[in-house]
């Protein structure tokens, strides 16, 4: 019989089942049960109402943009730290990590101090006629502050593992740069872009701290999802805030089971040797 | 939300389990954003009365946080002796849920509210739009900052202060303070979650022509660096904000400290204790106190919640609730 490393699979299964359980399951079974207090009715009432679609929208397709703003941005921000040798890497290099330990709340206030129209940033944007903080296009700062770090810290050991000489080989054979890019490297890397574009998504669908603060939280226009759930839990209503929560819970479950099947395929694909 | 209700039943059994020394009593103030410094002040000089009348030592714990907020931690197991909130509803709240007794607020004088404040505008130096009164607000080019009224209890006199002037104002009645408020939120750019927030945007980031504040924050504000930067101004009218404190009956009795947490209360009404109070930037209740602080406090046409809204859980239902006169009228629409 082979012996484990780690205790037996009984063990571990069961610490799995009831860690899982205490930390995950039953919180959202709890919030579930709060929410069918407002039956079907209230539900369809809630989801048919314009201020909440217009929330949900903008936190479901604020997140959307923000994570492929990561996914591009974060591409080349990896492909810099793994693939060039600079000085200063290293301490960029634990930068990225900065929006993880930081309070969002923290995040968001700065964010919203530069972008504001007397902000470092936003006094010159003003002129130009651009506003940032207390825009939708503030809510997507937020998020593209909040998720980077999930895909840079996703794709990079991917990045390192890529062995150089299949480029090299590429090229010997004569393709171009960008034939190198789209044939050679891309394929393998995709599977990882894709999680890391789910993880920066799942994130900033929920953020409210970072977002609060630069939104404006102008109902139909720069309201995200969470505070209508804040602003029903001030009414007490315990029932419908937790209503709103589970949708958005389904609607993440959904996207990101969507996505990981969608992985899936990318990598049976990718690994069909060419 | 579970796991903060576990957390909580722990935090509260360890309090419960603490040993009951003698002479030394704990109370837990929850109270509401602003208070912090106010609250410092008068826990300490309470202290020290108490221990010169009983010899006991009371320590009082604060938590400070949003006022519904706070209620919410509160009925949701925080234990609370005492509760010092923004508005009324909030108490009432914990009443509805059995923490304490539905008359709380006829249990002291002056509908338990020792202190008040009274709705102001703060405008940048020199008032250089000519702000003057409710009714600039809604000028051409004029941008007012002022909390979400859905988010915030300090915002939600802010709108019963603009619908009670429009109320007040000649041939006034309900369509016309309709008219008027929803005209005032169209000239809101950003809706913070807190006053506080409000206050930032305003002060900080210099957003807006004009801050809808309560007078102790403004005052406040006037204080901070770069505080003379901005001009108070007190409209013609407005409302009295009368913040309530109360007893948590069920927790207090539990905790067996009902008898100080009573005094307590009761100490926020005494001369030393307005004069505490009036020195935060609250106005005081008593007459003789005020007088010595007229300066700060400028003459004022107040109007209360009870006089024109009957009382907070009728103004919730009217203008607050989901679907309410707020979510008709407010910014967006």
């Amino acid at each position: 019989m082979r012996r484990r490393v780690l205790p037996g699979f009984g063990l571990s299964l069961g610490y799995t089942v009831t860690w899982l359980g205490l930390v995950v399951l039953l919180p959202l079974a709890a919030l579930a049960w709060k929410a069918s207090d407002i039956g079907t009715a209230g539900v369809l009432k809630l989801f048919t109402s314009p201020r909440t679609l217009a929330a949900l929208k903008l936190s479901f397709g604020g997140a959307f943009l923000a994570a492929l703003a990561n996914v591009f941005m974060g591409l080349i921000v990896t492909w810099a730290l793994v693939r060039c040798r600079f000085p200063g890497r290293r301490i960029l290099d634990a930068l990225i990590d900065l929006p993880f330990a930081l309070p969002t709340a923290v995040a968001g206030i700065a964010l919203t101090a530069i972008y504001a129209p007397n902000g470092w940033i936003g006094q010159w944007l003003a002129p130009l006629g651009i506003k940032v903080a207390y825009t939708p296009l503030g809510v997507l700062l937020a998020m593209v502050f909040v998720g980077f770090p999930f895909v840079v810290r996703t794709l990079q050991p991917v990045l390192q593992s890529l062995e150089r000489d299949v480029e090299d080989a590429a090229e010997s054979l004569g393709a171009t740069p960008g034939q190198t890019f789209l044939r050679v490297i891309l394929p393998p890397l995709l599977p990882t872009l894709l999680t890391g574009f789910a993880l920066a998504l799942a994130r900033a669908v929920g953020e409210y701290g970072s977002v609060i603060f630069i939104a404006g939280n102008i109902p139909l226009r720069s309201e995200i999802a969470p505070l209508l759930i804040v602003q029903r839990l001030e009414e007490f209503d315990y029932a419908t805030a937790a209503a709103l929560g589970v949708v958005m819970l389904a609607f993440s479950l959904t996207l990101l089971v969507a996505l990981s099947a969608w992985q899936r395929w990318t990598r049976r694909w990718a690994e069909v040797p060419a | 939300m579970m796991k903060i209700r576990i957390a909580l039943l722990a935090l509260s059994a360890a309090t419960m389990s603490l040993p009951v020394v003698a002479k030394d009593v704990t109370l837990l103030n929850v109270s509401y954003d602003p208070t912090r410094e106010l609250y410092k002040s008068l826990n300490s000089a309470f202290a020290a009365d108490w221990k010169a009348k009983h010899g006991d030592t009371v320590t009082i714990r604060m938590s400070h946080g949003g006022s519904g907020k706070q209620a919410r931690a509160v009925v949701d197991g925080l234990p609370a002796d005492v509760v010092t909130l923004a508005l009324a509803y909030d108490i009432d709240a914990i009443a509805d849920r059995g923490l304490t007794g539905k008359d709380w607020q006829t249990r002291l004088p002056e509908n338990a509210s020792p202190y008040t404040s009274a709705i102001v505008f703060l405008v940048r130096k020199g008032n250089p739009k000519g702000i003057h009164d409710w009714g600039d607000l809604v000028r051409n080019g004029i941008q007012v900052v002022t909390p979400n009224p859905k988010t915030s209890g300090g915002a939600r006199w802010n709108f019963l202060a603009a619908w009670g002037y429009a109320l007040k104002q000649p041939g006034g009645n309900d369509d016309k303070a309709r008219a008027f408020v929803k005209s005032l939120y169209q000239h809101v750019p950003v809706l913070d979650t807190g006053a506080r927030g409000a206050t930032n945007t305003f002060t900080q980031r210099g957003i807006g022509d004009v801050l809808v504040a309560w007078e102790n924050e403004a005052l406040l504000a006037k204080r901070e660096p770069g505080g003379d930067q901005f001009d108070i101004v007190t409209p013609s009218v407005t409302i009295l904000a009368e913040p309530p404190v109360a007893v948590v009956d069920k927790n207090a009795t539990d905790h067996g400290t009902r008898e100080v947490a009573d005094a307590y209360l009761k100490f926020l009404y005494t001369p030393q204790a307005q004069d505490i109070e009036a020195r935060n930037f609250y106005r005081p209740r008593s007459a003789d106190v005020a007088a010595k602080y007229a300066a700060q406090f400028p003459d004022v046409k107040t109007f209360t919640l009870a006089e024109v809204f009957g009382d907070w859980r009728k103004a919730q239902a009217k203008f607050f609730a989901e679907g309410a006169v707020f979510d008709q009228i407010g910014p967006g629409n």
